[in-house]
């Protein structure tokens, strides 16, 4: 099988965020993504939500793409609130499907 | 009942020793927590038996008789958000974010201190109107709305403050409340005779399902009280002076407004006591700068354990004053 080298963003939030985070990957172009609830502790240990709950969020995606992404995430949500995003690289299968 | 009786009363009822215990539990570091889905499940089976109870009594009720403790309740929805923010902005010297995630707190209403109160009034024999349900309703939205447009405006401007309303609007506690009060009020004394048994908020399941949940939020509240150095002395007073002055207003204007004695205490209750539930996740989106530990701590570590061990009582002696 062919593989072919993507993006995988992942991406963990407060809880609260899910929906506006997941609109607004779709608007910069991520295909599809999976969400999971989260448990944890960070610089930020106190959160507007049950103790150290969050979500984790995976998105594959091609490398510009996952780069605005990151960007995107750091302008909007770094300062004010729990999240972290990394991103690596990934072999998939039907590379199609992703970018 | 002369104060340290009634004080008695309620600090030995089941319902608050349930919510010491939880708090010991989670002080002693106990392993124990309600699974989070029956927490759930009982916050549901709550708030849709408040609202259908409600709603029945609802259909019954003279149009003239919840008209004056309506607009008591809009008018406190209004006043409560306003002050607390006046103060903490003015006295505490709180940030714009932060005074207006309080107050957007103080402003809107805890169910469950509104259940306690119910229960502790009808314990004490002074039986609250059945439409309070519906004040509970209308008290949820207006406090968050208010105290979150004064922080949009003051921070950044109203963005997203469409979303928020969506997301006030729609919780769960609207949706349950306000949905049982509709159809309450649609099916009536026969549709009541039906599924009644299952809610019936004098009777034992609900009682002990409350009990259950006040063992819950011991422990969410217990899990907060590490915070309590973390925000120092004005908000501590603040946590209680603030219910104590709004559950003040509330009994009188409910006394003004012709609610007995019973019905002005859970009057003053619900505008003594702070969101919780609708409240954090509403303010966290919309105010990302206040500070979570400021709002969550005051609203579920002083203001809930003073209302549920001493504000209540207080309010019904404050009542009990007003109509004498």
């Amino acid at each position: 099988m062919t593989h072919v080298t993507c993006r995988l963003v992942t991406i963990i939030a407060e809880p609260v965020l899910e929906d506006r985070l997941t609109r607004e990957l779709a608007s910069l172009g991520a295909r599809g993504w999976t969400v999971t609830d989260s448990r944890g502790s960070g610089s930020r240990q106190l959160r507007a939500s049950d103790e150290g709950a969050g979500i984790r969020l995976e998105t594959i995606v091609s490398e510009a793409i996952a780069e605005q992404i990151v960007a995107h995430v750091a302008a909007h949500y770094f300062a004010s609130y729990a999240v972290i995003a990394w991103t690596t690289s990934v072999d998939v299968v039907r590379g199609e499907k992703y970018v | 009942m002369a104060m340290d009786d009634v004080l008695r009363a309620n600090l030995l009822s089941p319902i608050t020793l349930a919510f010491v215990l939880g708090m010991i539990a989670r002080l002693v570091k106990s392993e124990f927590a309600l699974p989070k889905d029956v927490y759930a499940g009982l916050s549901i089976y709550l708030l849709f038996g408040l609202g259908l109870k409600g709603g029945v009594e609802l259909a019954h009720a003279d149009a003239a008789a919840i008209r004056w403790p309506a607009l008591a309740t809009l008018l406190l929805g209004v006043v409560t958000p306003v002050s607390a923010y006046l103060v903490l902005r003015k006295l505490g010297r709180f940030t714009i974010a932060d005074s207006a995630g309080i107050a957007a707190h103080y402003g809107s209403v805890s169910a469950v201190t509104y259940l306690a109160a119910t229960q502790f009034a009808k314990a004490a024999g002074a039986e609250p109107e059945g439409f309070l349900p519906t004040l509970l309703a209308l008290l949820e939205t207006p406090g968050i709305t208010i105290a979150l447009a004064i922080g949009a405006i003051g921070t950044a401007g109203p963005r997203r403050i469409g979303e928020v309303m969506h997301e006030v609007l729609t919780g769960r506690t609207m949706v349950l409340l306000a949905g049982g009060l509709c159809i309450g009020a649609l099916s009536g004394e026969r549709g009541w005779e039906m599924v009644g048994p299952f809610y019936e908020s004098k009777g034992a399941i609900f009682r002990g399902a409350l009990c259950l949940f006040l063992l819950e939020m011991g422990v969410l509240a217990g899990a907060r009280l590490g915070d309590l150095r973390k925000v120092g002395p004005f908000l501590l007073a603040f946590g209680i002076l603030m219910p104590v002055v709004h559950g003040a207003l509330g009994a009188w204007l409910g006394t003004v407004a012709g609610l007995s004695v019973g019905g002005a205490t859970v009057l003053a209750a619900m505008a003594g006591s702070a969101s919780y539930i609708a409240a954090p996740p509403a303010v966290r989106m919309t105010l990302p700068d206040a500070n979570p530990a400021y709002y969550l701590t005051s609203a579920l570590a002083i203001t809930f354990p003073f209302n549920i061990l001493a504000g209540i009582p207080l309010y019904y002696q404050i009542a009990r004053a007003l109509a004498a």
